[in-house]
C-alpha cells in the first residue's frame, strides 16, 4: 500500500524544512523591516525629530546585514529547488516557475534600492533618500506576494494541463498566480512578516523599557514596531480564520490533521493539545462541537476525518495539529497584548512603568517567531505526502543524487553557525551604540545621526572630490 | 524569432551580466585573499570593500534570475544539471552563503579577531565559489550532464579536465575583471598607489587568464573534441574577438589602463560566453537535450517574455541609477561604516570609513 520510500527522501525533506525554516525569519524581516525604517525616517524628517532619524539609521545597518543573509539563504533554498526536488522542477517547473520569476524582478528591485537607502545616508538629499527606501518596502511585499502565490500552487494546483506523456501541455500563468489557496495563503503570510518584525523589534525595546532607560529614543523604538504589528494582529486572526476554511474546503487531509479529526462526522469537538495514536486522541483538551461551530457556524457542520483518507495519503496528524494549537494560541496572546498596550493607552497609562505589559512584550518577538515557524509546519507538513497536492509525490520528487545525508548535516552546522553569528553580530551593534550614547553628550549619539552638522542628513554641499 | 529562442538569449543575457558584475565582485575576493598581513593588506581591502559594497547583492541577482528562468522555461535541463551536479553546486551554494554572510558580517563583527575571521571566509568562498560554478559550466558544455534525474556521473561529471580548466578559467577571469574595475576605482579615489597597485595585478591576471585558455585549447581537444571543434566552427568569430580584445585590453594595461580598458576587458569574457552559447546551440545540454524539446509551454514562455519586458523598462534603468551614483561616489555615507566605527573599538576599520587618499 506505501510506496516505497526513497532514503534520501526524509534528508531532503529535513533539508528544506530547515534551509527554509531559518529563511522564513529573514524573509519576514525584509517585508516588515523597510516599513519600520521608513516610518521612522519619515516621522524624523517631518517633525526634525532626531531620536527618530537615529532609530531610522540603525535599524536600516540591522537590515542591511539581515537583508544580506537573507539573500543569499535564498539564494540556497533557489539551488535546492533543483538539487533536492528535480522530480518537481523537471516536470512543473513550466508550471509554476512563473511566480518564482516575478519574485525574482521584485528581489532584483529590493537588492538595487537597498543599496541606494542603505549607502545613500550620507550624500543624498534627504528627500530623494527617503523616497529611494519606498521601492524596497514595496519589493519587499510584491515578492512575498508571488513566492507564497507559488507555494499556495503547491497546495491548490491550477492553470496548467497535463498531456498523455505526463508532462505539462498547456499553462495559464494568471490561473496559476491566482490559485484557490493565493487568496488566502498571501495576506496571511503578509501579515505575519508585520507582526514578527514588530514583535521582534518592539521587544529590544521593551527590554531597555525595562531596564530604566525611557527616554523618546527607547519609546519611539518601542511604539513604531509595537502599533504596527498590535494593528496587524487582530487582522491576522480574521484572515487565518478565512484561511483555515480554506483549507477546510480545499485540502480536508490537512483540516482533519490541524484539528485532530479521526472520523467524518457533525458535531466535532475542539481538542486543544493531545495526539493520534493509532487513530485514537490521547491526552489533550476536548471542547465539544466547537470545531464544526467555527468550521461552518453550526455544530451540524460535517468536517472530514481522516478515516476518509486513504492511509497513504494522509499527513502526519499529530505534529501539524500542536503546531496548529501552538500558532492559534500564540497569535491569541499577541491580540490580547495588543489590546493591554491600547488599554493602556486609553487609561493614559505611561507603558514605560507597566512593567508586567513590559515583560511580556520582551518575549512577543519570539512568540511571534514560533507561531510563524509553527504555521509553516501547518502548511508544508499538512500537505504531506504530496509536494503538488493530489499529483505529485513528495518521494516521487527528490533526487536521485547521493549525498543529501552529508548536505543535510552540513546545512545544520552551517545554519546554526550563522545563527549564533548573526545574533552575535547584532548583540555587537546594539553594545556599540549603546557605548555611542553612553559617551555622547545628552546620552544619545544623535549628533552622529545627522552626520556633522545640524541638518538631519549629511553634507548637503558635497565636497568637490574627484569624480571618475 | 521565437518565444524559445528569445528565452534562451535572455538566459545567456542574464549568465554573462553575471559572469562579468558578479564576477568581479568574486575577483574582488581573490584580491583580499591575496592581499598579505592585515596591516600591508589593509588599503587595498578597503577600496575593494568599498567597491563591492553597494553592487554586490544586485550583482548576485543576476544568478537568481537565471536560475529561475531556466527552471521556468527549460525544466528538465534544470533538473538534470541539479541532480546530476549535486556535489559542485551544493559548494557553489556552500560558498555562496559563506561568501554574502562574511561580507555583511566583516563590518559589523567586533574586533580585529572577528573581523579578520569574517574578512578569511570572504575571501576564500570568493575563490571556491566562481571555481566550482565553472567546473559546472565545464560539464555541461562538455556534454557530461545527460538529461534525467541525476543521470549523469555524480563525480566524473565534473571532475575531468575540461571542467577543472573552466574552473580555473573562471576564478582567473574574476581576478582579471576585478583588478581592471578596481584600477578605476582607486583612480576615482585619488589613490595612485592602489592604482600602481591594481595595475601590477590586472597585467599579471590577464596573462595568467589568457595562458590558461590557450592551454584549455589543448586541454578540450582531447578531452572535449565535440566541444572544441564547435568552438572553433561555429564559434570561432567569437572566440577569436576574446582574444584580440584580451590583448587589447593587455596592452592598454600596459599604457596605465586609459578609459576604455574596462570595456574591452569586459568585451573580451563577454565574447567567450557567447563563443560557448553558440558553440552549444540548439542544444540545452549537448547531444541530449535540445532548447526546443526542454521548453515548457507556450503559456509560460510568454508569461516569461512580459517578465522580461518589464525587466527591461524597470530594472535596467534602475541598476543603471544604482551604477551611476556608485560610479559618482554617492554611495559612500553607508550606516554600516559611520555609525560603527565611531564606537570605541574603531582600531583598523577606522579607516575604512573615511575616503581613501
Amino acid at each position: 500500500m506505501i510506496p516505497a520510500v526513497p532514503p534520501e527522501l526524509l534528508a531532503a525533506r529535513s533539508q528544506m524544512a530547515f534551509t527554509l525554516g531559518f529563511h522564513i525569519v529573514l524573509a519576514c524581516l525584509g517585508v516588515g523591516l523597510p516599513t519600520m525604517v521608513l516610518i521612522a525616517n519619515a516621522i524624523g524628517l517631518r517633525r526634525r525629530d532626531p531620536a527618530a532619524l537615529l532609530l531610522a539609521r540603525r535599524w536600516s545597518t540591522v537590515m542591511a546585514v539581515t537583508f544580506a543573509v537573507g539573500a543569499v539563504t535564498g539564494t540556497v533554498l533557489s539551488f535546492e529547488m533543483g538539487l533536492l526536488w528535480p522530480g518537481l522542477m523537471g516536470r512543473f517547473g513550466g508550471a509554476f516557475g512563473l511566480p518564482f520569476a516575478v519574485e525574482g524582478l521584485f528581489f532584483f528591485l529590493e537588492a538595487i534600492f537597498i543599496a541606494i537607502y542603505i549607502y545613500g545616508w550620507r550624500r543624498l538629499s534627504p528627500r530623494v533618500h527617503l523616497l529611494s527606501g519606498i521601492p524596497v518596502a514595496v519589493s519587499g511585499i510584491g515578492g512575498t506576494i508571488s513566492v507564497v502565490a507559488a507555494n499556495a500552487w503547491m497546495n491548490q494546483p491550477a492553470g496548467f494541463t497535463l498531456g498523455p506523456d505526463g508532462r505539462v501541455a498547456t499553462v495559464v500563468p494568471l490561473e496559476v498566480l491566482f490559485n484557490r489557496a493565493t487568496v488566502y495563503e498571501v495576506p496571511h503570510m503578509l501579515l505575519a512578516g508585520y507582526m514578527v518584525t514588530g514583535f521582534l523589534l518592539a521587544s529590544v525595546y521593551a527590554v531597555a523599557l525595562l531596564r530604566g532607560h525611557a527616554d523618546r529614543y527607547v519609546r519611539l523604538g518601542f511604539a513604531i514596531p509595537f502599533v504596527l504589528a498590535a494593528i496587524a494582529a487582530p487582522v491576522q486572526v480574521a484572515v487565518g480564520d478565512v484561511a483555515a476554511r480554506g483549507v477546510l474546503a480545499d485540502q480536508p487531509a490537512k483540516f482533519a490533521a490541524m484539528e485532530l479529526i479521526s472520523v467524518t462526522g457533525a458535531h466535532q469537538p475542539e481538542t486543544l493539545g493531545g495526539i493520534l495514536v493509532d487513530g485514537r486522541i490521547v491526552g489533550g483538551l476536548q471542547i465539544p462541537e466547537v470545531a464544526s461551530l467555527l468550521a461552518g457556524f453550526s455544530p451540524d457542520t460535517v468536517i472530514t476525518g481522516l478515516d476518509a483518507i486513504p492511509v497513504d495519503q494522509r499527513p502526519p496528524a499529530s505534529i501539524v495539529h500542536l503546531s496548529w494549537n501552538a500558532m492559534v494560541g500564540i497569535g491569541t496572546a499577541l491580540v490580547l497584548l495588543g489590546l493591554w498596550g491600547l488599554a493602556l493607552r486609553v487609561r493614559r497609562r505611561d507603558h514605560a512603568t507597566a512593567r508586567w505589559f513590559l515583560r511580556a512584550a520582551a518575549v512577543s518577538g519570539i512568540g511571534a517567531i514560533v507561531a510563524l515557524e509553527a504555521g509553516w509546519i501547518v502548511t508544508e507538513v499538512g500537505r504531506q505526502p504530496w509536494v503538488v497536492y493530489l499529483i505529485l509525490r513528495t518521494a516521487d520528487a527528490v533526487t536521485h543524487a547521493p549525498g543529501v545525508q552529508a548536505t543535510f548535516v552540513g546545512v545544520v552546522v552551517l545554519y546554526s553557525t550563522l545563527g549564533v553569528v548573526t545574533l552575535v553580530a547584532l548583540r555587537g551593534l546594539q553594545r556599540r551604540w549603546a557605548a555611542q550614547d553612553a559617551a555622547a553628550p545628552g546620552g544619545r549619539a544623535h549628533e552622529d545621526a545627522m552626520d556633522q552638522g545640524s541638518i538631519p542628513y549629511g553634507p548637503r554641499s558635497r565636497p568637490g572630490g574627484p569624480e571618475g | 524569432m521565437t518565444a524559445v529562442q528569445l528565452t534562451a538569449v535572455v538566459l545567456w543575457l542574464g549568465l554573462t551580466a553575471y559572469a562579468v558584475f558578479g564576477g568581479a565582485d568574486f575577483g574582488g575576493g581573490f584580491w583580499d585573499l591575496v592581499a598579505g598581513g592585515s596591516a600591508r593588506g589593509l588599503r587595498p581591502r578597503t577600496l575593494i570593500a568599498e567597491a563591492i559594497g553597494p553592487v554586490w547583492e544586485a550583482n548576485h541577482t543576476w544568478l537568481i534570475f537565471d536560475l529561475v528562468i531556466l527552471w521556468t522555461a527549460f525544466p528538465p535541463a534544470f533538473a538534470a544539471i541539479m541532480s546530476t551536479l549535486f556535489v559542485p553546486l551544493s559548494l557553489a551554494a556552500l560558498g555562496i552563503v559563506l561568501r554574502g554572510s562574511a561580507f555583511a558580517f566583516r563590518p559589523v563583527a567586533e574586533g580585529l579577531v572577528g573581523r579578520r575571521a569574517a574578512g578569511a571566509v570572504f575571501a576564500v568562498s570568493s575563490v571556491i565559489t566562481p571555481f566550482f560554478l565553472g567546473a559546472a559550466g565545464g560539464a555541461i558544455a562538455s556534454g557530461r550532464v545527460p538529461a534525467g534525474n541525476a543521470a549523469g556521473d555524480p563525480w566524473t561529471s565534473w571532475l575531468n579536465p575540461t571542467s577543472v580548466l573552466i574552473g580555473l578559467l573562471a576564478v582567473a577571469t574574476c581576478a582579471y575583471l576585478a583588478a581592471v574595475f578596481l584600477v578605476a576605482d582607486a583612480r576615482r579615489s585619488s589613490a595612485p598607489d592602489l592604482v600602481a597597485y591594481f595595475l601590477r595585478r590586472a597585467t599579471v591576471a590577464a596573462i595568467a587568464t589568457g595562458a590558461l585558455a590557450i592551454l584549455g585549447i589543448g586541454v578540450l581537444r582531447a578531452d572535449a573534441p565535440i566541444l572544441a571543434d564547435e568552438l572553433t566552427s561555429r564559434g570561432w568569430p567569437l572566440i577569436a574577438a576574446s582574444g584580440v580584445l584580451g590583448t587589447a585590453a593587455l596592452l592598454l594595461l600596459r599604457r596605465a589602463a586609459p578609459r576604455g580598458t574596462r570595456l574591452l576587458a569586459v568585451g573580451a569574457v563577454v565574447a567567450v560566453v557567447w563563443g560557448w552559447g553558440v558553440a552549444q546551440y540548439p542544444d540545452v545540454l549537448p547531444r541530449s537535450l535540445s532548447l526546443a524539446d526542454a521548453a515548457a509551454p507556450a503559456g509560460a514562455l510568454d508569461g516569461l517574455v512580459i517578465v522580461f519586458i518589464v525587466a527591461a523598462l524597470v530594472i535596467a534603468p534602475s541598476l543603471g541609477v544604482l551604477y551611476l551614483l556608485d560610479q559618482r561616489s554617492r554611495l559612500t555615507g553607508h550606516g554600516l561604516g559611520s555609525d560603527i566605527d565611531g564606537g570605541a573599538d574603531a582600531g583598523a576599520s577606522r579607516a575604512t570609513g573615511g575616503r581613501i587618499d
